[in-house]
């Protein structure tokens, strides 16, 4: 053990175990998890492979597919089904593999269960959990994202023959980046323009197979393949298709919301936002899983913060380590107590998710705008904030952040796309501009509001009532403020814009900037209120809710210095109060530096899941380092082929001297 | 550039993407020593010819040869003795001799003094014994270092007479020339894959009692006579020109990755069409969404700004060292502040922006197929290596707190400076017409009262019974602040002077002013507590600023594609599908994909492997549903 992390260790005010505890909601749930987690790192198999980073990307697809088929296999014989459990064992089975077929179990298979009807699940279910059926989600095309009705792709019924004929009529309405897509599915579900009696039906659902489900090859009609090398995600075949008159039976529809009879009459969906559900949930995932990145990153760098030193504090003294120098702190620490936020965020959201999910199931769809909204504008908030800490995190490493070795990268690369898909987050925000827009008139009236947006409606001349002492209900109310004042601002530029004779749609596309400000502040506060009410609810001891109440002090303080010209533009902080906040943030830091190792170790990730030779528990940095390069493929061989190849005739084309061993 | 696109040399290798690293290994290799060999026939001897040259026929593979030619030959030029430079110059551009440049170690970056590596001279044999002593002494990162080159350049700690003389530069041969196997005492090697870089072998390098002789220490300056006495250089600092040099490279660097960014991402937003106006109406481009607008024209003009910052800070290195070489070294700390100050200012503000350029393309902005991520992996060491960004701030901000005890002393203050003196009390002279010379002011306000704020703490600290050390470390933050607001007016203000001052049409120039006025009043927004919570502005005034913000976006929006092409990249540098001149993205796209190695088998051997065995359902029988 390197001495300066026992050290950490030894001087940590708080016991570690009860935060673990809270994270993954109590002991029996940590117990789980550790067990889950052992079985996998025990496992021989799984244990096998040479580090991702030493594999072409060939093998890195390989290896992904044997280890999730082997995982699969392996956790329904244990009996495991709870997804997150599943998770924690594939997290520590193959930290660093995207599986191929994650939207075979992530999305095709509740897709059918969800908008499939009785036969179609009957049919196609058993089919698919025997793997028989390896399907995948095809929505997004090369040309059209996010902007779901702009879809190409056409399911045009043809009612002589009963059957759907798919096309992909235009280059920019070819498939393209569907995950599983390219090599490994044999079937895939089709989000397609629906075209009956001559009239486009809007997009629907369509089941297709897409390759023999005994030699693997293309079905007629069907051309598929890999999109090419990628930022990350490489053992991902994420995939492009193209449809050319490929025909499907009228049944291969989705129909249990809206349908297709057989003369071809539409049946339209009792309402028209059902199917939003599976997007909803996915983003909700989204928010605790970026923050599971960003919370690996910080084990990482924090670690390793305390392992490294550089530069004798006094001239002939020890060098310091790096995580005492304040500039280190007011990096990382901020960037902990974000992902300790975004994590409690995210579980809230899934929870509210459960929640409202079983109220629309039985009909009341009162607040799927609000979850709608929550969830695009937590998605887009913790992806933002995330990616860019685990960036963060990767530069205060220094250079070796910068080697696979440190394993920051391969995170940057897993977690930064979460930015851009199942909705890109400056749309999300927009979304979430919209739907406060739209209740703002209730808000200003004081009508009956959801308790999520009744701050909205405050007094804005109020001043703050920060005190030397920052007390957090101050701090969540500056939140509060800011994020009510900035909505006002952007619905009186739009006021402005329309009275300038603009039209509705003219000044809400020049004030998308002013929306979008508001937008954050409001997601940030969201974010401030569920840490700060899970901190202050949390069953733990009271040093253990110290720490909590430092960390989470932080992350409003730090959120507000970053943020200042938003919180003092109009006066609601005086200048001496700001100073409060400054003296204070330089207290938290620290306050926070002797528990930094035991917040990070509370996430309780085991070494081969973090897969870096920097935040190993046991701090032997340097050897892992020296390891990790002299396994290097580069050195199997002491001098490469190329040398003999290349320079050694550049040398004599360019020399005449006579050959020399030695200088 | 046309020289080397048109070279069908260069046109024969596949998409370095679609190379395994051990590919992009060989082929960067051989194309840089063409490039080497072309260079020598067609007479291209300025840096500035042969990097144009380059980056067209390998844009953004780091040689494997690199350091050879610009830090191992120029330190031998520079540091060397005239002995030293007659034996190894030659060696070395003829490629007998390809060498690099051993500083880092594993446990040691950017603290110097630190060093671990040991040089210790032995009056018998004359001769040095270098070695790694510990774990952490290994050389760790030098670029070419682990499997290219035969020689290096080894930063040591030098031992003579039983005393620690400093760090000094050592020539060690670490390989054969004829078989290329390392020497006795070498342990040599790559460092394995990183986040980019696949073409350079970064490499580690131990050293096990390795015997050179006394003649291989580099001696210009500093020396050890037979007999083992040691005898000190002149001037201490005189060594830390060409690490000057390199910092400001990495300015040009930053910029050029940034407008190359904004090539890619502003054709393609211009091309990209996204969620129709009116519902049933056409998709917009979506260049002409506000929200893409507010991300994607500061970082334009960010571009220009490091651009015209990188072309300064040469001309200032060249200026100065000429001087230092003329024996007048008062100029020193300004170029060390200045080149350490934008040197980070730069790499932080670019990396973050090529980013930014790449989310704004989407999702496509992921494949490699955009060229995005392999700009920023090569760009972004910039802010790790050659002095780590945090450190290079404090060093400026070390030399603002001198400047500010010079001001409080009432002692002259170079040109630079001189706005520190400016009364604090002062409020913006800011109105609707938003001047050049108002927005100068506000960043220099800002600057000075960071500056000031960041020397009171310390002080106030200090008042508190904390020794300076102790305060130092108690106010890096606000030093570091202070530090990076320094550099925002630098730069600003040389961005404003630069266009005021260029002689161009008046369409130009007013295109280039709103770009510039674009910079500094987006500057101002998003940074407006550091302007406003002394009041410096008033609320009306910020409202102006935030107005005249949205007023620029929609100016510069019918030039933005203009203003990406005047870089006059060729699509051969980009390699970019979405970054195309005549912007068949699309098409570019699909061609991309058809031709990904994994599709070169329309059934890969994992299917019959792994998928195969796993579906032992009951299904087995059925082709089709």
């Amino acid at each position: 053990m390197n001495p300066d992390l026992a050290q950490e260790r030894r001087r940590a005010t708080f016991d570690p175990e009860q935060v673990t505890s809270l994270l993954y909601r109590g002991p029996e749930n940590v117990r789980k998890r550790r067990y889950l987690q052992n079985a996998a790192i025990q496992d021989q198999v799984l244990r096998g492979s040479k580090p991702w980073a030493f594999q072409s990307r060939i093998e890195q697809y390989e290896t992904a597919l044997q280890m999730y088929i082997y995982m699969m296999n392996k956790l329904d014989e244990m009996g495991v089904t709870d997804p997150l459990e599943r998770m924690y064992y594939q997290e520590a089975g193959a930290p660093h593999y995207y599986n191929p077929m994650a939207l075979h179990t992530g999305m095709f298979i509740p897709s059918i269960e969800k908008q499939g009807t009785k036969e179609q699940k009957e049919r196609w279910l058993p089919m698919a959990r025997s793997l028989q059926l390896i399907g995948t989600y095809a929505q997004t095309e090369m040309g059209h994202g996010t902007f779901i009705r702009g879809l190409e792709t056409t399911a045009t019924y043809d009612p002589s023959s009963q059957e759907f004929v798919l096309n992909s009529p235009t280059v920019t309405s070819m498939k393209f980046w569907p995950g599983g897509l390219g090599k490994t599915s044999n079937c895939c579900l089709v989000m397609a323009q629906l075209i009956t009696h001559g009239k486009k039906r809007g997009i629907h659902l369509f089941f297709v197979q897409i390759r023999d489900l005994k030699t693997h090859r293309h079905m007629p009609g069907v051309e598929s393949g890999d999109i090419g090398p990628k930022f990350g995600f490489n053992s991902n075949d994420n995939g492009y298709l193209k449809l050319s008159n490929v025909r499907i039976p009228r049944e291969n529809m989705l129909m249990r919301y809206s349908k297709v009879l057989e003369d071809g009459t539409y049946v339209p969906p009792t309402n028209q936002r059902i199917g939003y559900g599976t997007m909803v949930f996915v983003r909700a995932h989204i928010v605790t899983n970026s923050a599971r990145g960003l919370s690996k990153a910080c084990v990482i760098a924090i670690r390793y913060s305390a392992v490294r030193r550089q530069t004798e504090v006094s001239p002939g003294g020890p060098e310091a380590q790096i995580i005492d120098y304040q500039t280190q702190q007011y990096k990382l620490f901020p960037l902990l107590a974000t992902a300790y936020a975004m994590y409690f965020t995210g579980r809230y959201a899934e929870d509210y998710y459960e929640q409202i999910a079983s109220e629309i199931e039985a009909g009341n769809l009162e607040s799927l705008n609000q979850l709608h909204a929550v969830c695009a504008g937590l998605k887009a908030f913790s992806t933002w904030a995330c990616t860019a800490g685990i960036e963060t995190c990767r530069l205060c490493c220094g250079g070796h952040g910068y080697s696979h070795a440190s394993g920051i990268p391969k995170l940057y690369t897993y977690y930064t796309p979460g930015c851009t898909y199942e909705g890109e987050n400056n749309v999300m925000m927009l979304q979430v501009a919209r739907f406060l827009m739209k209740i703002y008139p209730d808000i200003k009236r004081g009508g009956p509001i959801h308790e999520f947006v009744q701050y909205l409606g405050a007094d804005l001349t109020q001043k703050s009532c920060m005190t030397e002492e920052v007390a957090l209900g101050c701090l969540l109310k500056a939140f509060q403020h800011r994020a009510a004042r900035l909505l006002s601002d952007a619905a009186a530029r739009i006021e402005n814009l329309v009275r300038s004779g603009k039209s509705r749609q003219e000044a809400w596309d020049a004030s998308t900037v002013a929306l979008t400000w508001a937008a954050k502040a409001y997601c940030h506060t969201f974010v401030v209120r569920t840490f700060s009410q899970i901190v202050s609810d949390a069953a733990v001891d009271k040093s253990t809710k110290d720490v909590l109440t430092a960390l989470c002090k932080l992350y409003a303080i730090d959120g507000i210095i970053e943020n200042l010209g938003e919180f003092i533009e109009d006066g609601f902080f005086s200048p001496h109060q700001v100073s409060f906040l400054k003296n204070k943030l330089a207290d938290l830091l620290a306050e926070i530096r002797p528990n930094a190792v035991a917040l990070v170790d509370a996430f309780d990730y085991p070494d081969k899941t973090l897969d870096s030779c920097l935040g190993r528990y046991d701090g032997q940095v340097y050897p892992a380092l020296y390891e990790y390069a002299k396994n290097s493929p580069f050195n199997e061989q002491e001098v490469l082929d190329s040398y003999h190849k290349f320079i050694k005739p550049a040398q004599t084309e360019q020399s005449q001297r006579a050959p020399m061993a030695r200088l | 550039y046309n020289l080397a696109t048109k070279d069908p040399f260069f046109r024969k290798f596949k998409p370095w993407a679609f190379q395994t690293r051990e590919e992009q290994y060989e082929i960067c290799l051989q194309k840089h020593l063409y490039i080497n060999k072309k260079c020598k026939e067609l007479n291209l001897t300025e840096p500035v010819d042969k990097f144009f040259y380059t980056e067209a026929a390998a844009p953004h593979e780091n040689s494997p040869i690199g350091l050879h030619t610009v830090m191992f030959i120029p330190t031998i030029e520079k540091q060397g003795t005239e002995e030293q430079k007659k034996r190894w110059l030659p060696l070395a551009e003829s490629l007998k001799m390809i060498g690099t440049y051993a500083q880092t170690e594993m446990g040691h970056g950017t603290f110097i003094r630190g060093l671990e590596t040991t040089a210790t001279y032995d009056p018998r044999t004359r001769e040095f014994i270098l070695n790694s002593p510990t774990i952490t002494s290994m050389k760790y990162w030098p670029g070419n270092l682990g499997k290219t080159t035969n020689h290096c350049l080894v930063m040591a700690q030098l031992y003579t007479q039983g005393k620690n003389c400093g760090i000094h530069m050592f020539m060690v041969q670490i390989r054969d020339l004829e078989t290329h196997m390392p020497l006795a005492g070498i342990e040599v090697g790559d460092i394995g894959p990183k986040f980019g870089y696949g073409t350079n072998d970064n490499g580690f390098l131990r050293l096990s009692n390795v015997r050179i002789p006394r003649e291989n220490m580099l001696m210009r300056y500093s020396k050890v006579l037979e007999d083992g006495t040691y005898v000190k250089p002149p001037n201490a600092k005189i060594a830390y020109g060409s690490m000057v040099l390199v910092r400001a490279a990495i300015v040009t660097d930053a910029a050029r990755a940034l407008a190359q960014a904004c090539v890619i991402s502003i054709r393609y937003s211009a091309v990209r069409r996204q969620t129709e106006v009116s519902p049933g109406g056409e998709e917009a481009q979506i260049i002409d969404y506000q929200t893409q607008q507010y991300r994607l024209f500061p970082l334009l003009a960010t571009s220009y700004a490091m651009y015209f910052a990188g072309r300064f800070m040469y001309d200032f290195y060249l200026k100065t060292t000429a001087e230092i070489e003329g024996g007048n070294l008062d100029s020193m700390p300004q170029l060390h502040a200045i080149s350490a100050g934008l040197k980070a200012f730069s790499s932080w503000m670019c990396s973050a922006g090529v980013e930014t350029c790449r989310l704004c393309c989407g999702g496509h902005g992921y494949s490699h197929a955009s060229g995005l991520p392999k700009i920023y992996i090569d760009v972004v060491p910039g802010c790790t290596y050659e002095g780590e960004n945090n450190v290079m701030m404090l060093q400026v901000a070390r030399f603002l707190m001198k400047m500010y005890g010079k001001l409080q002393n009432g002692e002259a203050l170079p040109t630079f400076m001189q706005y520190m003196s400016t009364d604090l009390n002062k409020k913006s002279c800011m109105t609707e017409e938003v001047a050049l010379n108002c927005l100068v002011m506000a960043y220099e306000h800002r600057a000075a009262r960071m500056i000031r704020d960041a020397a009171a703490s310390m002080e106030k600290l200090v008042q508190s019974g904390k020794s300076p050390v102790e305060a130092w470390n108690g106010s890096t933050v606000m030093l570091t602040w202070a530090a990076i607001a320094h550099c925002h007016a630098f730069v600003t203000k040389l961005f404003v002077e630069t266009v005021v001052k260029s002689r161009m049409d008046s369409k130009v120039q007013s295109a280039l002013t709103s770009l510039c006025k674009l910079y500094a009043v987006h500057g101002i927004v998003e940074n407006l507590g550091g302007f406003i919570q002394d009041q410096f502005f008033d609320s009306k005034q910020v409202k102006i600023l935030q107005k005249k913000l949205m007023q620029l976006l929609a100016e510069i929006r019918p030039n933005a594609v203009a203003f990406v092409d005047a870089f006059d990249y060729p699509d051969e540098v980009l390699q970019s599908c979405l970054g195309r001149y005549d912007g068949q993205v699309y098409q570019a796209l699909y061609d991309y994909a058809k031709s990904s190695p994994m599709n070169e088998k329309e059934v890969l051997d994992s299917y019959y492997k792994y998928i195969k065995p796993a579906q032992n359902g009951k299904y087995q029988q059925y082709s089709k549903l």
